[in-house]
């Protein structure tokens, strides 16, 4: 099992600056997951980019926990330091009647294209982004795909029989 | 290509018949298909012009990159219903006489892809002359494929042989399936009137036995 301690650094870095930024943390199979309030989310990561040397977003994606769930959401960050190889992760929840989120374009710019398909396929809204359209699916969709209660065939049955 | 247009409406009837032979022989006898591999089944496609299958037996191994000089379309794979409309464009781009075979099960009915995403059934979009099942087909089944085609040439008339219309091609694009990005003037044209309930898309259009006219 790898040593978490240098990720953990980081995390008291962060309560250290701000306590607020922090709800929560999770460790499991020698990874390090960061609950993050919603409203600071790009705090977090424009201090963990600019100062904590993760410069780079590996992956931005959402899940979706089931309709019965409060909160349903969660869009979760990769987050990878190519200065000291190590990698944490991110996590926002979100409720579903408010899907709105932050978003992380201003820090990463790779995070549009992440972003468009979070909101394609989960309906999560990411506020401030430059072109929140689908990216996927066509763009007359009805629905979102990836949500737990939506149909396999989607709501308006594409065959006749 | 082009000569069907002028020639269906002005030729009588008795002169078309003894030309029918010559022109369905000629056109049986070189079929063109368009390089249009969508999954799986285009691996298959890609093996039947191989040394071991040769479809250049029955002249139809000139695969062409562009749909302006191609006559047959091979459908070979599932068609998503993002990839529909490009379907139909690559369609409505091939010059008559032009011809469909929907390869395999996906292209056929959805095979096992029975969700959101897929088209089920390719008919849909596209009129289709030749339906080959299996999951992928053996590339025995193409070369077969192409000569049950060659046999329905051989039964067609000039005179059914015309440039199809914009209006169908318009009818053709089916919910859920317009493109994201910024498309042709018909499409922004069929996304107004579709906004303003002017007209139903159908889920089907005519096939060619539907709008036959004669024979």
């Amino acid at each position: 099992m790898a040593d978490t301690t240098v990720l953990l650094e980081f995390v008291e870095k962060l309560k250290a600056e701000n306590a607020a930024w922090i709800a929560d943390v999770k460790e499991a199979f020698s990874e390090v997951t960061v609950f993050v309030p919603r409203e600071s989310i790009v705090d977090v990561c424009w201090v963990l980019k600019t100062e904590h040397g993760f410069d780079m977003l590996a992956d931005l994606c959402g899940a979706d926990r089931g309709p019965e769930e409060d909160p349903r959401f969660e869009v979760n960050y990769h987050l990878f330091s190519t200065k000291h190889k190590n990698r944490l992760r991110l996590k926002v929840l979100l409720s579903e009647d408010e899907p709105n989120v932050g978003t992380v374009t201003t820090v990463w710019k790779t995070a549009d294209w992440h972003e468009r398909e979070t909101y394609d396929l989960f309906g999560v809204i990411f506020d401030g982004h430059p072109d929140l359209r689908r990216i996927l699916l066509p763009s007359d969709f009805d629905g979102h795909a990836l949500r737990k209660d939506y149909p396999l065939r989607g709501y308006e049955p594409y065959s006749l029989s | 290509m082009g000569l069907e247009n002028s020639l269906w409406e002005s030729l009588p009837d008795v002169v078309t018949v003894k030309l029918d032979a010559v022109i369905n022989w000629a056109r049986k006898s070189s079929i063109w298909p368009a390089t249009f591999g969508l999954a799986c089944c285009a691996i298959e496609m890609m093996n039947s012009v191989s040394a071991r299958n040769d479809l250049s037996r029955f002249g139809a191994e000139t695969f062409r990159a562009s749909p302006r000089q191609a006559d047959v379309m091979i459908v070979s794979g599932r068609v998503s219903r993002k990839m529909a409309p490009v379907l139909r464009r690559i369609y409505d781009q091939m010059p008559e006489p032009k011809w469909v075979i929907s390869m395999g099960a996906c292209a056929t009915s959805g095979g096992v892809f029975d969700n959101y995403a897929i088209v089920q059934g390719v008919d849909k979009i596209v009129p289709v002359d030749i339906y080959i099942p299996g999951c992928p087909p053996r590339p025995e089944m193409l070369v077969h494929a192409i000569m049950m085609l060659q046999e329905k040439i051989m039964k067609e008339s000039v005179k059914d042989r015309y440039d199809t219309f914009e209006e169908e091609s318009r009818k053709s694009i089916v919910p859920g399936t317009l493109p994201v990005t910024e498309g042709t003037a018909l499409e922004k044209e069929t996304e107004i009137e579709v906004a303003q309930n002017k007209v139903s898309r159908p889920y089907t259009i005519p096939s060619r036995h539907e709008r036959r006219k004669s024979s």
